[in-house]
C-alpha cells in the first residue's frame, strides 16, 4: 500500500479527513507532527505521497502559509526535492498550496514567484466551485471536472504577466475555476510545478468524498463517485 | 528595537485598503482611498534586511516602505494586550536562525479624505480600531513603549559582569537587565556556554541588583514576593462597610454573602485574607454558581404566592428526570450535557453566554466567546473533540440613528462579532453550522452573543474524578492581568463607563494556541494520561481547582505558574483568567509523560501542585499561604436568601394595522430577523472535517435558508447530528412562559424537519434577562423556566445542559435600557442515515404542497412529519415560523429557484407552533394540500397578491446591498 505522509503543524485542521481520503482509496496515510519532520528530514524516504493539509498554519499570521514554509525552506525542502525526484508526489492542500507556493517548491526552481493574496472580497468565503483539468501535466487527467468546496481568505494567484505566460505554456497552471470565486489571476485554482508531481491547489477534495457531501444531493440524488474520490485515485495511481 | 515596515507594492491592488476603506464610509467619513502598512518592530535582531525578505514581505506583492498619499493614522496594541501573531513572528524569525525576544505590530493607514486629520483619527476610532485594547496615533507608527520596571531598563553594564561577557551580551544585541530577563531557556543555554559563569551566578548577580529572579532547571524566572497582598477585616464592620469592601475589591458579593463569610472567619478567629475573599467571591458569583436560578423563590402569580426551592431543580432539571430517557449519558452536572450517539461515542452540547465583553470589544469578546466554550468541551467528560459550532447573536437595529455615550454603533458590533467568531472558529478547525441573529432596540447598549459548540467522545468516557496525590497540571496559555475580574464583571450591570473601568476584562483570543491544547489534549486523554480535566474560564486557576479538588482537597504552588510577564501578585495569579488554558489532574507515575506529549507539540505544561486528602483548599506562593479554605465552607458556604418574584400578565399591545399583504410579505423577508444571513454564514467554513450533510444554505444557487445543520461526526459513517435553535424575544414581552413553549417548538421543529428522530432530540436552555432583583424580572424568568419544564415534557425532549446570564442592562444617561427576556432554545437531534435527511429547497414544478398542523404545540405532528420524512416522499420541508405560511413558501421557493401556489383559506402570516409546509411527491396521509409548486418564478396566494421570485429574492437577500 502506498505511504503518505500528512504534515501538521500548529492550526493544521484538515489533517484527518485528508488522511481519511488516502486510506480511502486504499493508500496507507500516517500524520506527523512538522516537528519531527525538522528534527528528521530523512524520514521523508518512508513515503512516496507528501500532503501538507488544509488550516491556519501557525494562525496564519504575517501572511497565509508563510511561517511555515519558511520552516520548511530552512530545514526540509532538499528532502522534499529528493521525493520528487524519486517519482514521489507532493500535495498541498488550501493552506498547504499556500505553504508550497511560499517555499518556492511551486512552481519550482526559482524562488517565489507566485502568491496566493487577499481574496478580491477581502473576507473569508465557503461556497462550492466547479473546476476543470486544464492540462495534462499532473497527475489529473485533462478534462476532468470537478465540484470542491473552497473555503479561504487568501486564495487569489498573483503573478506577473511573463511568470503566467511561461506557466501557462509549460502547462502548469492545471485547475481553472470554471465561475471565479476570488479574483484569481487566468481563473487559477490549483497549479504544479515543472516536473508535474508537485501539485497544489485551493479547493478541497477531501471535503467531497461522500455522495451526501454534495450541495445539492437532496435534489439531484447520490453520485456513485463523489469528485474528491476519484482526485485521490488519480493522485495514488500516480505512485503505483 | 529594528522597524520593519511593508507595503503592497505600487499598480497592485492593496485588498486591506479596499476593506478599510468599506469600513471608513460605513463609519461615515468621505474617504475615496486607503492604503494599509503592516509595521513590525522586532527587538533583537541581527539581520533585517534578512528577515524582511525571507519572512515578511511577500516578494510578489509586497515590498519594504514607508511614506504614502493622504493623512496616516496608526494603530497598536495597547501595552500588555496580547498580540496572537507575536509567537508566530518569533517562530519564522527563529527558523531563519535569528533569536529575537519580542515582537510589537502595529498597522498605518494612509487615508485620502475630504475630512481633517482630526475627523479621520475619529473615524479609525469608529470603525478599524477600539480604544480599548488599542492606542490610535496620528501619523506613523510609533516605536513601542516599553512597559518595564525601572531595574529592567537599566543597562546590563550595571550588573557587574567580566569583560567577556559584556562582549557577548553586546554581541547578541542584550542591553538591558529586561533584554536578559527575557531571554528563553534555550538563548539562555546558548549563552552559558560562553557565559565564564553559571545561570545561578547570573541569578545572584540580577538579584544584588534589586532584579526578583531565580534559576529554576535551565532558565531565570521572577520571583515576586513583593508586593505582600494584605490580609482584609471584617470583623466590627458596619453593613454599610462591609458593602464598601466587596466593592473596593470587585468582589460583587452582596450582603447576605458578606455576612456568612464575616462569620466563618470570626469562627475561625482571624480575618480572611484577601486571597481567600477572591477565592470566594469567584466561586459564588452568579457567573459560576447561577445562584438566582438554583436559589429560593418566593413567586407570586394570580394572587397567590409559592416558595420555589430551587428553580433550576423544581422545573428543567425536574422535566428531565420525569422523562428518565436512557440515552441521556450525563445532565445538568458536567461542563456540557453528554448524550449516547452509537455503540462507540457519545455526543455533548453546550451553549454560552458571552456579552458584557463583546458589548466593549466584539472581535475580542465575541473571539474568546467561542473559545471558552470549545474550552468548555474540552473539558466534559475526559475530554471530548469539538465537531460543530453554532452562533446565535442580539444586536440592536443596524439602522440605529442615536448612539448613547459609551455604546458602539449595532453594525460595527455585528461586524465585529462576526469576525470575531469567523477567525476563533475557522482557526480552530470547527465548523459552525448553525444560527441566528436577532434584532430589538433594546439589545443596544447590551448585545447578546450566544456561542455553542457540540462535541464527541468515546462511550464510558464521561466520568473523571481527581485523586489525593494526582499532580495539577496547567497547561496552555500562560496568566497575565488582562483575564482579572471576568467572573464578577460579567455579574454586573453595563454602564456607559464599562469600557474604561473594564477594560481589563477584555482579552484577546489565540486559536492556534487553543488548537494547539486541542491536539495535545486529545491525545494525551487517548493515552489515558489524566484522570480528571477542566477548563480554566472566569476565575482562573481559583475555580478551575477549586471545582477539581471539591471532593478531595489541593495544595498550589503559584510561584511554578508560568506568567506573561513580571509584576503578577499572587491573588492576581490566582484568579485571573488566561484563554487557552486547561487543567488536568495527571497521576504522578505519569507526569513526565504527559509533559513530554505536551512539549512535542509546542504546548507548555507545567505542574503547579497536587491534589490532597484534606479537603482543604491551600495555596501558597513560596512560603507565603495566599489562601487556606475548607472546601465544604468553599462550596455550600453560599447563603440562601430567598427572592421575591412576581407575575402580572400585561395586556398585549394592540395589534399594528397591517400593511397590505404584497408588501407586508416583503417587509418580512428583509426584515433583519427573517433576512439572509448568507454574509455570516459565508464568513465561517461550514465544511471543515468534512461531515457537512445538510448545510446551513441550501439549493442551486445556496440561496435557500436551512431549518438546520446536520453534521456526521465520525468520518466514513453516514449517522449524524442534526443541530438548530429557537429564539423569539418579541414573545417574551407579552408572556414568557408562550415564548417559553414557541422557542422549545421552533428549536424541535427545526431539527425534525431535515430529518431528525422527534425520540432522540435534547435540548439546551440560555436565559439572558435583566437584573433578578427586580420581582418582575425574576418572575418572568419563573414563567419562561415553568413553561421549559411543560415543554419539554409535553415532546418528550429532555434539557441536558444550560446557562443563564443576568444582570443584561445598560445604565446610560438616559435611564436604564433592560435588555427583552431572550430565552434561546438549542436542539440536538439524531438522524440515524443522513442520507434520509431534506432540505428547504423546493425541488420540482408540479409536486403538491402540503400544510400539517393545526397551530397547537403537538408531539404528533413532530412524529408525523418525521416519518413522512423517512417514507421518502417528502421532496422539501420547512417550519412555519415569522411570517408564517407566507414567509415559509417565500423561502422554499428562493432556495429552489422556483414558484408556488397557494390556495389556504386561512391566515397566511399566523406564526403558530407545530406546523411545517412539505414538497410531495406523493400523498403522505397528513395534513392538507394547500397549493403546488409552479416552474413559473412567482408567488401566487390569489386574490391578486402575488410576489414575483426577483422581487421576493431582493428582498431577502437585503444584507447583499446593506454590508
Amino acid at each position: 500500500m502506498t505511504r503518505v505522509l500528512v504534515v501538521r503543524a500548529a492550526g493544521t485542521n484538515c489533517d484527518r479527513e485528508t488522511a481519511h481520503a488516502f486510506a480511502a482509496v486504499g493508500g496507507n496515510p500516517e500524520t506527523r507532527h512538522v516537528n519531527e519532520l525538522l528534527a528528521e528530514p530523512a524520514l521523508l524516504r518512508e513515503y512516496r505521497i507528501l500532503v501538507f493539509p488544509g488550516g491556519f498554519s501557525y494562525g496564519d499570521d504575517i501572511a497565509a502559509g508563510r511561517v511555515f514554509a519558511t520552516e520548511l525552506r530552512q530545514r526540509a525542502v532538499p528532502e522534499i526535492e529528493r521525493l520528487v525526484a524519486d517519482g514521489g508526489l507532493v500535495l498541498g492542500i488550501c493552506n498547504g498550496f499556500q505553504v508550497l507556493v511560499k517555499t518556492g517548491l511551486l512552481p519550482g526552481g526559482e524562488g517565489q514567484v507566485v502568491t496566493l493574496a487577499h481574496n478580491d472580497s477581502h473576507r473569508y468565503q465557503d461556497e462550492w466551485v466547479p473546476l476543470h483539468v486544464a492540462t495534462d501535466k499532473s497527475f489529473l487527467a485533462k478534462g476532468e471536472r470537478f465540484l470542491f468546496p473552497i473555503a479561504h481568505a487568501e486564495g487569489k494567484l498573483v503573478a506577473s504577466d511573463e511568470t503566467l505566460d511561461r506557466l501557462e505554456e509549460n502547462g502548469q497552471l492545471v485547475l481553472r475555476y470554471a465561475r471565479n470565486p476570488n479574483g484569481s489571476l487566468r481563473d487559477v485554482a490549483g497549479m504544479c510545478d515543472r516536473t508535474g508531481r508537485i501539485l497544489g491547489l485551493m479547493p478541497h477534495p477531501e471535503r467531497h468524498l461522500e455522495p451526501w457531501h454534495h450541495p445539492t444531493w437532496t435534489r439531484n440524488g447520490l453520485a456513485a463517485e463523489p469528485d474528491g474520490l476519484r482526485f485521490f485515485q488519480q493522485a495514488i495511481a500516480a505512485v503505483s | 528595537m529594528e522597524r520593519i515596515e511593508v507595503r503592497v507594492r505600487q499598480g497592485f491592488a492593496d485588498p486591506a485598503g479596499v476593506a478599510a476603506l468599506h469600513d471608513l464610509r460605513l463609519a461615515g467619513l468621505n474617504a475615496s482611498s486607503v492604503r494599509v502598512h503592516q509595521v513590525y518592530f522586532v527587538k533583537r535582531l541581527m539581520d533585517a534586511a534578512r528577515a524582511a525578505r525571507d519572512v515578511l514581505v511577500d516578494p510578489v506583492l509586497e515590498e519594504r516602505g514607508s511614506g504614502g498619499e493622504g493623512v496616516a493614522v496608526s494603530v497598536s496594541k495597547r501595552p500588555g494586550v496580547m498580540d496572537p501573531s507575536e509567537a508566530s513572528v518569533l517562530r519564522a524569525l527563529r527558523a531563519l536562525g535569528e533569536r529575537p525576544t519580542r515582537v510589537v505590530t502595529a498597522k498605518t493607514y494612509w487615508i485620502v479624505a475630504d475630512a481633517s486629520p482630526e475627523e479621520i483619527a475619529a473615524a479609525v476610532g469608529r470603525s478599524l480600531a477600539n480604544a480599548v485594547i488599542e492606542e490610535i496615533t496620528p501619523g506613523e507608527a510609533p516605536e513601542p513603549r516599553e512597559a518595564l520596571p525601572a531595574t529592567l531598563s537599566r543597562p546590563v553594564s550595571d550588573l557587574g559582569l567580566s569583560r567577556r561577557a559584556q562582549a557577548v551580551l553586546e554581541a547578541e544585541n542584550i542591553e538591558t537587565i529586561g533584554d536578559l530577563v527575557a531571554l528563553s531557556e534555550a538563548d539562555l543555554l546558548a549563552l552559558k556556554s560562553v557565559f565564564p559563569i553559571s545561570l545561578e551566578e547570573v541569578a545572584e548577580g540580577l538579584r544584588a541588583e534589586g532584579v526578583p529572579v531565580e534559576a529554576v532547571g535551565n532558565t531565570l524566572r521572577t520571583v515576586d514576593r513583593a508586593p505582600r497582598v494584605p490580609n482584609v477585616p471584617l470583623a466590627g464592620l458596619s453593613d454599610d462597610e462591609l458593602l464598601a469592601t466587596s466593592r473596593k475589591y470587585v468582589l460583587a458579593l452582596n450582603l447576605h454573602e458578606m455576612h456568612a463569610i464575616r462569620d466563618h472567619f470570626r469562627g475561625l478567629g482571624r480575618a480572611p485574607r484577601l486571597g481567600e475573599l477572591e477565592t470566594i467571591a469567584q466561586t459564588w458569583s452568579e457567573h459560576c454558581k447561577h445562584k438566582t436560578l438554583t436559589g429560593p423563590i418566593d413567586y407570586t402569580e394570580d394572587g397567590r404566592t409559592e416558595r420555589i426551592s430551587n428553580l433550576l431543580k423544581e422545573t428543567i432539571f425536574a422535566s428531565t428526570q420525569e422523562l428518565a430517557r436512557d440515552w441521556c449519558v450525563s445532565v445538568f452536572k458536567d461542563n456540557a450535557g453528554i448524550v449516547r450517539f452509537d455503540d462507540e461515542h457519545d455526543v455533548c452540547f453546550k451553549v454560552e453566554t458571552h456579552n458584557h465583553p463583546s458589548a466593549i470589544e466584539p472581535y475580542g469578546g465575541a473571539g474568546t466567546g467561542i473559545g471558552g466554550v470549545i474550552r468548555d468541551i474540552l473539558g466534559t467528560g475526559l475530554g471530548a473533540k469539538p465537531v460543530a459550532n453554532t452562533d446565535v447573536f442580539c444586536f440592536g437595529p443596524l439602522d440605529t440613528k442615536e448612539i448613547p455615550d459609551g455604546v458602539l454603533h449595532p453594525l460595527r458590533v455585528m461586524r465585529g462579532v462576526v469576525a470575531g467568531v469567523r477567525d476563533y472558529g475557522n482557526r480552530m478547525g470547527i465548523p459552525t453550522v448553525n444560527g441566528t441573529v436577532c434584532f430589538d432596540p433594546r439589545y443596544l447598549g447590551n448585545p447578546l452573543v450566544y456561542c455553542g459548540t457540540v462535541g464527541i467522545l468515546p462511550r464510558g468516557m464521561h466520568e473523571k474524578a481527581a485523586r489525593p496525590g494526582d499532580r495539577i497540571v496547567v497547561l496552555g496559555g500562560r496568566t497575565g492581568r488582562d483575564g482579572i475580574h471576568g467572573a464578577t464583571f460579567s455579574s454586573e450591570t453595563l454602564h456607559d463607563e464599562s469600557d474604561t473601568v473594564s477594560g481589563g476584562a477584555v482579552q484577546i483570543g489565540n486559536a492556534i494556541e487553543e488548537k494547539k491544547v486541542l491536539d495535545a489534549l486529545l491525545r494525551a486523554r487517548d493515552k489515558g494520561l489524566f484522570t480528571a480535566v477542566t477548563d480554566c474560564g472566569a476565575g482562573g486557576l481559583s475555580s478551575a481547582i477549586g471545582e477539581m479538588g471539591a471532593e478531595t482537597g489541593a495544595e498550589v504552588w503559584l510561584e511554578r505558574a508560568p506568567l506573561k510577564y513580571m509584576g503578577l501578585n499572587p491573588v492576581e495569579i490566582w484568579i485571573s483568567e488566561a484563554q487557552e488554558r486547561m487543567v488536568v489532574s495527571v497521576p504522578a507515575e505519569q507526569l513526565d509523560e504527559l509533559l513530554r506529549l505536551c512539549a512535542a507539540e509546542d504546548v507548555e505544561a507545567t505542574a503547579i501542585g497536587f491534589f490532597t486528602d484534606t479537603k482543604r483548599l491551600l495555596v501558597k506562593h513560596y512560603e507565603d499561604v495566599i489562601v487556606d479554605l475548607s472546601m465544604e465552607f468553599l462550596h455550600d458556604g453560599l447563603p440562601k436568601v430567598p427572592r421575591r418574584a412576581e407575575w402580572t400578565p400585561s395586556p398585549p399591545p394592540p395589534p399594528e394595522p397591517p400593511l397590505p399583504p404584497r408588501e407586508r410579505l416583503l417587509a418580512i423577508l428583509s426584515d433583519g430577523n427573517t433576512c439572509s444571513k448568507e454574509w455570516i454564514i459565508r464568513q465561517y467554513d461550514h465544511e471543515v472535517q468534512a461531515g457537512s450533510a445538510v448545510k446551513p444554505l441550501v439549493g442551486p444557487d445556496g440561496k435557500g435558508p436551512s431549518d438546520a445543520a446536520v453534521v456526521v461526526p465520525v468520518l466514513g459513517k453516514r449517522k449524524g447530528v442534526a443541530i438548530g435553535c429557537g429564539i423569539s424575544p418579541k414573545l417574551g414581552d407579552e408572556d414568557p412562559y408562550r415564548m417559553a413553549i414557541w422557542v422549545v417548538d421552533e428549536a424541535i421543529r427545526n431539527v425534525v424537519a431535515v430529518g431528525a428522530d422527534p425520540a432522540r432530540i435534547a435540548l439546551l436552555d440560555n436565559f439572558s434577562w435583566g437584573n433578578c432583583n427586580d420581582p418582575e424580572v425574576l418572575g418572568a424568568m419563573v414563567r419562561a423556566a415553568k413553561g421549559c419544564r411543560d415543554a419539554a415534557l409535553l415532546f418528550g425532549a429532555p434539557f441536558i445542559s444550560g446557562k443563564d446570564s443576568l444582570n443584561n442592562e445598560f445604565k446610560g444617561g438616559k435611564g436604564t435600557i433592560r435588555i427583552p427576556h431572550t430565552l434561546l432554545v438549542s436542539a440536538l437531534g439524531i438522524v440515524d442515515d443522513v442520507t434520509k435527511c431534506v432540505t428547504s429547497d423546493l425541488k420540482r414544478a408540479g409536486s403538491k404542497l402540503v400544510l400539517v398542523g393545526s397551530g397547537k404545540p403537538d408531539p404528533q405532528v413532530m412524529r408525523d412529519v418525521a416519518s413522512a420524512i423517512r417514507s421518502g416522499r417528502v421532496r422539501a420541508c420547512h417550519d412555519l415560523s415569522e411570517g408564517g405560511l407566507a414567509v415559509a413558501i417565500a423561502e422554499m421557493a428562493i432556495g429552489g429557484g422556483l414558484g408556488g401556489r397557494i390556495r389556504f383559506d386561512g391566515d397566511l402570516f399566523e406564526e403558530a407552533p407545530s406546523r411545517f409546509l412539505l414538497e410531495v411527491s406523493e400523498d403522505v396521509g397528513i395534513g392538507a394540500v394547500v397549493g403546488e409548486v409552479t416552474k413559473a418564478p412567482l408567488l401566487d396566494f390569489g386574490g391578486g397578491f402575488e410576489v414575483t421570485l426577483a422581487e421576493a429574492r431582493d428582498a431577502f437577500l437585503v444584507w447583499e446591498r446593506l454590508l
